[in-house]
């Protein structure tokens, strides 16, 4: 083709030009400490600015009455050209021989925060910048903390400004040898850490002679040895659900995978409903009627499915396949930690509730507990009531339903979440599961074709007879409070008043019907599940089953309650953890603190006290007899006939 | 998966959250290389079925080739289309240069469009790499009850988490090409076959790279007569893109003006 042909449209069929690579890359660090100005040099050198750009910024800085700054390059915005700041994140796109690059922009105003963590969370990779005069300040480590937490682990570091000190090598290692200590203390591996001086353009893009005790990559060099981030083909599938429609007859499930291939045939599980279907076609739209119906999808693609049988499905629901040795499907939970970092213009305190959105899926939480509130400048953790703006913690979410996650290790995508405060975004973190269990087998009904026996005797004909009623009395308590010697106390007293009541205790339940639990946080929960259901049967039975099982989460303990409907009554058996720990029945607290034990309720997992127990026994405040009094008169109210 | 295939996917992605989300959403089609795209996109995330009304807010001063593009494919694409009028320039803030009063029609065109229909949200067809306020743009971009944007309090966004809860009386602008560049919409529009519009071919030594109101959109010159010559060409000059759009440079910040106001 030589003319443009003169028809209102055009059909190209020429080969196809050349794709080059494309890698994202942001720039971060401490305000003031030159990154504008690296970038503005970037540009320069490898000639990746537009004509008249130059001239344009030198106008602008001769009609301020400033000497020549790059930052203009990247701040668009009047206001930022007038204060000398960036304010918002910012993206100019630049070339090197190797690929093509975007520069992100991200403020390093801390109150700009918000913005830094949108430009950052769209990189493959970062730069961090610091000024080798002031050397490694506030947001320096706070930006690096950040990067690790949005999952960038290419790292490349730019001690800048060092003209100002002379290009003294002395100066150069111990800024670099105080900043990859503490890169490496939160797990991050700077991939190289270059001096530079952006302002007079030593080793952006080639050696300095001002430098020659420096033999590493320049900034150009560094950036070029950035790998590219792949789709996660080779990890199990995720795709949320992020539509429903209906065209032509077909109802297609649309959505992105995050992770893994989807085949036509395959067996897939949505989660949380736990519905297993085969996927019945792949659906995409294309120009060409005589394109080929596709087979197979892979992770980042959108794509749209049909279903070859028409279960219920929501926005939101997560697919998977059915779980096998190599597919993990995702876990099931209604709790669990989060690492987070909060925007909110208000502090976030215990109780606070939100909307949390996590892939497509969208649910109402609870903050439950803050359990610490890291210090991204020296890492230590304390206890704190609330989350400043702009701060890091550590805390447990728990949602008002069953929720489709992984952990962040194991699926970035499914692991990571926002929360939003009415209209706003107000915070972002990743998903930790630690000391808490995949639920996903306690809610899963294996056996089918059951037939409940019709009993002959009723309820009213065993009240009659015991002449009270059955219930479940669940004693939850930290290790140490008294839960055993009450309930044994109260089986006793109980009996003599000529109750039906028998006592399920640890050690009798473990020795034998939970013979093959351990104590990892799923064993734990099947542990209570079971307790739950056999303690059901007692109360069926008109019997007074007391438990004495710390049951530290409150899920186990609501799915109890649902297993002995109108018959479960929770008391919370009240002491301290330091009253416990003073009392140490079993020596226990002793070896949890010696590291011994690891997971101690208590010590270093948590205890979820009872929300609003039927009843509560304080045993630090009240005499074991005392506490004994109280229990039998509500039991006596309880189960009156 | 390739670059193109990868803006791809997640501009549907966008395209899908945007339909979920919001009610009454339009299209805004300006005819233009990138909006031509878009609608290419919307047909491919929605299965050749547009579900929200394409929009051509006409400022009746384009390129009959544009008019002729537009009646032909809003048929053969079978598109809900909307077109609505812009009010006369006579009517435009008198301080803004003449170029820049003569882009301000189409933001009063626009503001009476959405008044008319109750728009909640708009899809536009802006990139980051066409100019420096649009790079510090978000995907899901609120503005205000006269169309106002608030650069200095945007919502942040990373996950692929959106804004999309809105105080009543916010309508937002989704932005499903804010991270392509113009050479991605000259490779997409090749290897997608999209039809384009003639006027970006070079005819006597000059073409379109940019097509707005025929009187304040110029010509650059160029030998390019087919895409791949234009590929080659974006991927060599240091000419801006929007050297051509007048009103971009008759004051330092007279673009961020207009869009702070609500221009595209």
């Amino acid at each position: 083709m030589t003319n443009a042909p003169k028809t209102t449209a055009l059909r190209l069929v020429e080969s196809a030009a050349p794709e080059r690579d494309q890698l994202k890359i942001v720039i971060v660090g401490h305000v003031d400490h030159g990154k504008s100005t690296l970038v503005g040099r970037l540009f320069h050198e490898t000639g990746s600015l537009p004509d008249g750009k130059f001239e344009a910024i030198k106008a602008m800085c001769e009609r301020r009455g400033m000497p020549f700054e790059w930052a203009f390059l990247m701040d668009a915005f009047q206001a930022e050209r007038d204060q000398g700041i960036t304010i918002d994140t910012s993206q100019i796109w630049f070339k090197t021989e190797a690929r093509d690059y975007v520069i992100i922009d991200a403020p390093g105003h801390k109150e700009f925060l918000k913005n830094m963590i949108t430009g950052a969370a769209q990189a493959e990779a970062a730069l961090l910048v610091i000024d080798a005069d002031e050397g490694v300040r506030e947001q320096s480590r706070r930006h690096g903390y950040l990067l690790s937490l949005l999952g960038i682990t290419q790292v490349a570091v730019a001690i800048n400004k060092m003209d100002l000190v002379g290009y003294s090598e002395e100066r150069f290692r111990a800024v670099e040898a105080e900043y990859r200590a503490y890169l490496e203390s939160i797990g991050v591996k700077p991939r190289v850490i270059v001096p530079v001086s952006a302002r007079e353009g030593d080793l952006i893009s080639g050696p300095s002679a001002n430098m020659p005790w420096y033999t590493g990559p320049s900034i150009v060099g560094a950036l070029d040895s950035f790998e590219k981030a792949a789709p996660m083909v080779e990890r199990p599938l995720r795709m949320f659900v992020q539509d429903i429609y209906k065209f032509d007859q077909r109802r297609i499930i649309a959505g992105r995978l995050s992770s893994g291939r989807i085949r036509v045939g395959d067996e897939v599980i949505f989660s949380p409903s736990n519905k297993t279907v085969r996927v019945k076609s792949i659906e995409s739209w294309s120009s060409d009627p005589a394109a080929p119906a596709r087979t197979v999808a892979e992770a980042g693609e959108s794509v749209g499915i049909t279903l070859d049988e028409q279960i219920f499905v929501e926005r939101g629901d997560l697919i998977s396949h059915v779980p096998d040795e190599d597919r993990a499907a995702p876990m099931e939970t209604d709790v669990f930690r989060a690492r987070l970092f909060w925007l909110g213009r208000e502090s976030l305190s215990e109780g606070k509730r939100l909307k949390l959105k996590l892939g497509t899926l969208e649910a109402q939480v609870t903050v439950e507990r803050i359990e610490h509130v890291v210090d991204t400048g020296d890492l230590a953790t304390g206890a704190a009531t609330h989350v400043e703006r702009n701060a890091v913690a550590e805390v447990v979410i728990r949602a008002n339903r069953l929720l489709a996650l992984d952990p962040y290790e194991d699926n970035p995508y499914s692991g990571r979440f926002v929360l939003v405060d009415r209209y706003d975004v107000v915070g972002g973190g990743i998903v930790s599961m630690e000391g808490y269990a995949d639920q996903r087998e306690l809610v899963t009904r294996r056996a089918t074709n059951i037939t409940r026996v019709e009993h002959r005797i009723t309820e009213d004909m065993r009240v009659a007879r015991n002449g009270h009623k059955g219930a479940v009395i669940w004693l939850t308590g930290l290790s140490g409070a008294g839960k055993s010697t009450l309930a044994v106390a109260l089986e006793q007293a109980l009996f003599e008043k000529g109750y039906q009541a028998y006592v399920l205790d640890g050690d009798n339940i473990r020795d034998g019907l939970n013979a093959n639990l351990g104590f990892s946080p799923e064993d734990r929960a099947e542990n209570i599940r079971r307790v739950g259901e056999v303690a059901s049967l007692f109360a069926s039975a008109g019997m007074i089953a007391i438990t004495a099982f710390i049951s530290p989460y409150r899920s186990d303990r609501e799915r109890a309650r649902k297993a002995a409907p109108g018959r479960f009554h929770e008391v919370h058996v009240k002491a301290s953890v330091e009253a416990c720990e003073a009392r140490d029945p079993k020596g226990l607290y002793k070896r949890a603190r010696t590291g011994e034990i690891k997971e101690f309720t208590g010590i270093s997992a948590p205890y979820e006290a009872p929300d609003a127990p039927d009843l509560v026994v304080d045993t630090e405040a009240q005499s074991i007899d005392s506490c004994l009094d109280t229990l039998v008169a509500y039991v006596a109210n309880a189960c009156r006939s | 998966m390739d670059r193109l295939s990868a803006l791809e996917a997640q501009s549907i992605f966008i395209l899908r959250e945007a339909f979920n989300r919001i009610d009454k959403l339009a299209l805004l089609w300006s005819l233009g290389k990138d909006s031509n795209v878009m609608v290419w996109l919307a047909r491919k995330a929605f299965f050749g079925h547009v579900p929200f009304p394409v929009m051509h807010v006409d400022t009746e001063k384009k390129f009959p080739e544009m008019y002729a593009f537009r009646d032909r494919y809003a048929k053969e694409w079978n598109l809900t289309f909307l077109r609505e009028l812009c009010p006369p320039v006579e009517e435009m803030d008198e301080t803004l240069p003449p170029a820049a009063r003569s882009a301000a029609r189409k933001t009063a065109g626009l503001k009476a469009a959405i008044a008319k229909h109750g728009f909640n949200g708009l899809i536009a067809g802006i990139r980051r790499d066409e100019e420096a306020t649009r790079a510090k743009e978000r995907v899901f971009s609120p503005r205000g009850d006269q169309g106002n944007w608030d650069f200095r309090d945007q919502p942040p966004e990373f996950f692929d988490q959106y804004k999309t809860e809105f105080p009543p009386g916010t309508h937002v602008r989704v932005h499903p090409l804010l991270h392509w560049t113009e050479v991605d919409i000259w490779l997409y529009t090749k290897r997608e076959n999209i039809p384009v519009i003639p006027l970006y071919f070079a005819k006597d030594g000059k073409r379109y790279r940019s097509l707005g109101d025929q009187d304040i959109t110029n010509p650059v010159p160029s030998t390019a007569v087919t895409i791949d010559e234009i590929i080659e060409e974006l991927r060599t000059t240091r000419v801006a893109e929007r050297s051509g759009r007048a009103m971009d440079h008759e004051a330092e910040d007279s673009f961020e003006r207009l869009r702070a106001e609500g221009y595209l």
